[in-house]
């Protein structure tokens, strides 16, 4: 029998809801962006820099950040071929159901930065779980002062969201500044780390919240960048990806010290998991 | 509008912040405004380095040139940084190309009239070479982050 999506109760968080795939989009060599649409009921609203449960029938099920919430019902996510589940789930064509359960976690609360500056900070794929923040900054521009985009990703081939750099950096209200690690003279713009570029842009860092998300490695060089900039860690959030399995924090597979990053994040201020980012686990 | 001297473009320059004011003046008696036309040479690989740049507009490109793959940029530099510390070590030659990517202007400071007044000025020697050293700090920093290939791990 079919688990349903109209299970109630304290295991419906667990029943996955059934969607359609109706568009597949290639953004790398092994990274596709699918949109998914409900063929019942619909997951609850999400928001953004909350996440999901994606559920390649039969293979596994693994956690994917929203990034597109096109308002519609339908959702988008990016996601990178990496794993069995994975390589499944950006193999899927058109027409390919897969169970979603969510949303999950907190989210970006982008509003906290009412009245002052917001900088983005996106290394690689972490531009994805970051696009909805992006633009519900935009959607309600005049909230805030200033409005940074930074992203760094490895080469000029790996950058994702075409469409949408196009948008965004056409607006006047938006600086959007992108560097890559390695290019030849065919590229143009900037060449070095995405913390180079932090020091160049105009914000004022006692009234800045700063959105972060990429590797962590490439997170915690950023976060120092910030603080060295003269943002307060408090107002520094970054999106953390552990071992998430039930999404409800019931299963601590993905536990991070007194945090369950699946229920409490996955963002986080850093001045809550700076220490346990610096765990050596092995 | 007044005409802004060497020294003012120099005292506004974050590279100098908070240097002696009589080490700025001594500073700016070996610099010149220079202007370089977008994707033309500034400086090619083991050319003498007898200048060193305070770039003021414009990006520039950092290239070392690969025989079989033609120029691979290795950094950008934008207003507000300083390119080239070959000036302050021996041999004195420039390691990399370099090239405008977009129409630049810069104060050109001469290498080799600033060597000459930091061997009379210690002092002055030691400020300068501890300021270039945090640059290279930072670039070595974000030369081993390069190098890391971060975005290629899962996020």
């Amino acid at each position: 029998m079919t688990a349903t999506a109209t299970a109630t109760g304290p295991m419906a968080p667990m029943v996955p809801h059934r969607y359609r795939v109706v568009s597949r989009h290639t953004e790398t060599s092994d990274t596709v962006t699918i949109h998914v649409e409900p063929l019942g009921d619909p997951i609850d609203a999400p928001r953004p820099g909350q996440f999901a449960m994606l559920w390649a029938f039969g293979i596994g099920e693994v956690p994917i950040s929203f990034s597109g919430l096109p308002g519609d019902g339908r959702l988008g996510h990016t996601i990178r071929a990496v794993g069995t589940a994975t390589s499944a789930l950006a193999a899927s064509e058109p027409g390919t159901v897969i169970g979603v359960r969510g949303p999950f976690g907190n989210g970006w609360d982008v509003g906290d930065a009412d009245g002052g500056d917001v900088m983005i900070v996106a290394g690689g794929l972490g531009l994805a779980p970051l696009r909805p923040a992006v633009d519900a900054v935009l959607a309600e521009r005049d909230r805030y002062r200033r409005a940074v985009l930074l992203i760094g990703t490895r080469s000029p081939d790996d950058l994702m969201f075409h469409d949408d750099l196009a948008r965004w950096r056409g607006r006047l209200d938006l600086d959007v500044q992108v560097t890559v690690d390695a290019a030849d003279t065919g590229w143009h713009g900037d060449v070095g780390v995405v913390t180079t570029l932090i020091g160049r842009v105009p914000v004022e860092p006692g009234n800045t919240l700063a959105l972060v998300c990429g590797p962590e490695v490439m997170m915690r060089f950023t976060t120092r960048s910030l603080i060295d900039r003269g943002l307060d860690a408090e107002r520094i959030r970054v999106s953390l990806e552990r071992n998430m399995q039930c999404g409800v924090g019931h299963c601590g597979h993905c536990q991070l010290g007194p945090e369950l990053v699946c229920l409490d994040g996955p963002v986080f201020a850093w001045s809550r998991v700076a220490a346990q980012s610096a765990v050596r686990e092995r | 509008m007044t005409k802004r001297t060497i020294r003012d473009l120099l005292g506004d320059h974050p590279f100098f912040a908070d240097l002696d004011p009589e080490y700025l003046d001594l500073i700016a008696g070996c610099g010149q405004n220079v202007v370089f036309a977008a994707d033309t040479p500034i400086a090619r690989e083991g050319e003498p380095a007898d200048f060193f740049y305070v770039l003021r507009e414009g990006r520039v490109a950092l290239d070392v040139h690969e025989p079989a793959r033609g120029p691979i940029v290795v950094a950008t530099l934008s207003p507000g940084d300083v390119l080239g510390w070959s000036w302050l070590f021996a041999p004195y030659r420039w390691r990399f190309d370099v090239r405008a990517l977009e129409p630049v202007r810069a104060v050109a400071l001469d290498g080799v009239c600033l060597r000459g007044k930091c061997d009379a000025d210690p002092r002055l020697g030691y400020d300068l070479v501890h300021r270039f050293a945090g640059i290279m700090v930072a670039r070595l920093e974000s030369t081993r982050l390069q190098l890391l290939n971060v975005y290629g791990w899962p996020a």
